[in-house]
């Protein structure tokens, strides 16, 4: 697949999505003190993103994405500068409030999967309604939409271990919107993913975004995978250095179709 | 509530993935549970058996003995005083108006022969009365009278380990006995008392006769060895105590600073003594038994320090999704309190087995009290609370970046 990102103007809520900002970064510095050396790994970063936006972030290690993404995902604080998360300035939050954003707000889905070991499908899915409070009956109702959302309705009671990478990483899918979050943040999701089943993370990912306007995040270093974002972010230096739309985007519907089906 | 549960399904779900693990884990607090239950059960069955002796030689009784002479600085035992007399007992009776009955005594060891057996006893020699202040009754036959005081006539009421003795399977009522070769009648048979507490020794190893008998057949000596006296009530036998006290010093001439030639002692401060010592018993015991569960306690910080570091990714995905410090916490002091709570349920029946155990294997008292599983119980979920704290706690402080990224 050739590379989809180009450099085009500023992009000002692109096509498809609504007018108010989900995520709203200001001028954010993150410093980290090892020792005597002063580590700056963000040096003042500014960016909006849309509802319905689908982002991709790039860069190379070291070049600040991931702190971005752990303060986008409420894991971390900035230094200075500010994160407004829809309208919540998330910098002055403590730490339960923190952890009331991620579980309501944010939806992880990580590198590795990070499922619950020794958990079926269906638990590790409810988790975070558990945090929430939400009722049993309420719990396994969603958690059960959620996990046929992404196609794994006949594996609800599948441990982990007997999942293939790909079933792994869609129960984590399932596990990260059954709070029906305000974003979706993927940070290389198809990290540990043959190419087949990273297309098929992506066709999961983009029927989110389509079909409910799920705003989605996504870190990667694959410029094939940015491809299927709608807008590409690349860090440098603790910097934001290029912020273009996609063109000529990737549809996984119609990469599948071209790619040979392996059994599972 | 609903989440409590669930919390404890997921500890007790976290603990069945390492059974080993938590077997071991729960032992010490099993055992400390089990010992604390069963050595409490030891002391309070010692203390409940003494208190049983203490009462068995006679309700509110007070014991008057002969005391030690003092000769020119040379003090002699107690006992060898020949200063207490029949007229003090009188004296006591007519003059302390806290006690009920008074009973002289006095005793010396004798041979007693039965047909073709022969077994060596103490022969005591005493007035009906005495039967009512140590709260004797015969088992077979009647006491003798005070007619047969006054007659100094041989008859004999016998104890029970000298009846199994002497007579095995006859009847000993109407038999005659010879004591130190004089022939005795036996009237009466006692019933069994068991080993003194006071005293170790066996209370039903003797023959009572009557007192005149003793002192003009066979010891030839007219003072007494002791006087048993009853006082009115539990609560009168302090005053008993006191009032016997002043009288003999008064009617013995003894001076203000000298000391008595004789001694009270009084059953209800020997019961209280015994009590105290008793319950000292049980404390040392418990508290032996309640190291046990410490060390239990310590075992299980350190399982759940281990564990709280491996599962460091787990507590990671957890927060990454909106898990609290207190989620956190609770879910470690959960697990933790859920492991000493099953150990502890454990370590109760483990130590009534114990003490059931104990009378039948050792033939020692015991007494299992309520109160002691209630406290082992929630003795052994304050173990868990407490030493699953700071494990807990640890978790809880996790930074989620950095747990997550743990390998």
């Amino acid at each position: 697949m050739a590379n989809a990102v180009t450099s085009t103007a500023e992009p000002v809520a692109p096509a498809g999505t609504t007018n108010d900002a989900v995520i709203r970064v200001e001028e954010v510095h993150k410093y980290y003190e090892l020792g005597t050396n002063r580590v700056h790994a963000l040096r003042g970063a500014t960016l909006e993103i849309f509802r319905g936006e689908f982002v991709a972030v790039m860069g190379a290690s070291g070049s600040g994405k991931s702190t971005f993404m752990n303060i986008l995902g409420c894991l971390d604080q900035p230094s200075s500068g500010r994160y407004l998360l829809e309208g919540i300035d998330v910098s002055t939050l403590n730490k339960k409030q923190l952890a009331a954003i991620r579980n309501q707000k944010i939806g992880f889905v990580f590198q590795g999967f990070n499922l619950l070991s020794r958990t079926t499908a269906l638990e590790n899915t409810e988790l975070p309604a558990f945090y929430a409070r939400v009722s049993q009956q309420e719990r396994l109702r969603r958690a059960k939409a959620a996990l046929e959302m992404v196609g794994l309705g006949d594996r609800m009671d599948h441990f982990p271990s007997q999942l293939s990478g790909g079933q792994q990483q869609r129960v984590a899918i399932a596990r990260a919107l059954v709070n029906q979050p305000a974003i979706l943040l993927a940070d290389e999701p198809t990290g540990n993913l043959d190419s087949r089943t990273s297309v098929e993370v992506m066709e999961i990912f983009q029927r989110l975004n389509n079909e409910r306007g799920l705003t989605i995040v996504l870190v990667t270093h694959e410029p094939d995978i940015a491809g299927f974002a709608k807008r590409a972010i690349v860090f440098r230096d603790g910097k934001i250095k290029k912020d273009d739309r996609v063109l000529n985007r990737s549809i996984a519907e119609n990469v599948l179709k071209t790619l040979p089906a392996l059994e599972d | 509530m609903e989440e409590i549960i669930a919390t404890i399904r997921l500890a007790l779900r976290a603990l069945a993935r390492n059974k080993m693990r938590a077997t071991l884990t729960m032992l010490g607090i099993i055992i400390g549970v089990g010992a604390v239950i069963a050595m409490v059960a030891l002391g309070q069955g010692a203390q409940e058996q003494v208190q049983q002796q203490i009462a068995s030689m006679g309700s509110n009784m007070l014991f008057v003995g002969a005391g030690s002479m003092n000769r020119g600085g040379l003090r002699m035992g107690w006992g060898n005083t020949q200063t207490l007399t029949r007229d003090d007992v009188d004296a006591i009776m007519r003059e302390c108006p806290a006690v009920a009955l008074a009973a002289p005594g006095t005793g010396t060891g004798a041979q007693v022969v039965f047909g073709n057996d022969n077994w060596g006893t103490r022969v005591n020699g005493t007035e009906p009365q005495y039967f009512e202040i140590r709260d004797w009754p015969m088992a077979e036959g009647t006491p003798f009278t005070q007619e047969d005081v006054t007659l100094a006539a041989n008859v004999a009421v016998i104890g029970e380990t000298v009846r199994k003795n002497l007579f095995g399977a006859v009847a000993p009522v109407g038999q005659t006995i010879r004591i130190s070769n004089l022939p005795f009648k036996v009237v009466g048979v006692l019933t069994a008392k068991g080993q003194s507490a006071a005293m170790g020794d066996d209370q039903d190893d003797t023959i009572i006769i009557p007192i005149t008998t003793l002192q003009k057949k066979i010891t030839g000596q007219n003072w007494l060895r002791y006087i048993s006296v009853s006082a009115k009530s539990k609560a009168a036998s302090y005053a008993a105590q006191q009032q016997i006290q002043a009288l003999l010093r008064d009617r013995h001439k003894i001076r203000p600073g000298q000391d008595d030639d004789f001694g009270v002692r009084n059953l209800a401060d020997l019961a209280g003594a015994a009590d105290a010592a008793g319950a000292v018993l049980t404390l040392l015991l418990a508290i032996v038994a309640s190291i046990s569960l410490l060390v239990g306690g310590i075992g299980i910080m350190n399982i759940m320090l281990v564990s709280v570091t491996e599962r460091t990714r787990e507590i990671g995905i957890r927060m990454a999704i909106g898990a609290t410090e207190s989620d956190v916490h609770r879910q470690f002091l959960i697990e933790a309190v859920t492991l000493s709570f099953i150990g502890g349920a454990i370590g109760i029946m483990l130590g009534l087995v114990t003490t059931f155990l104990i009378p039948r294997v050792l033939g020692w008292a015991v007494s299992v009290s309520m109160i002691a599983l209630v406290v082992a119980v929630v003795f052994s979920i304050m173990v868990g609370v407490f030493f699953g704290f700071y494990p807990a706690r640890k978790a809880a402080r996790l930074n989620p970046i950095e747990a997550l990224r743990y390998e």
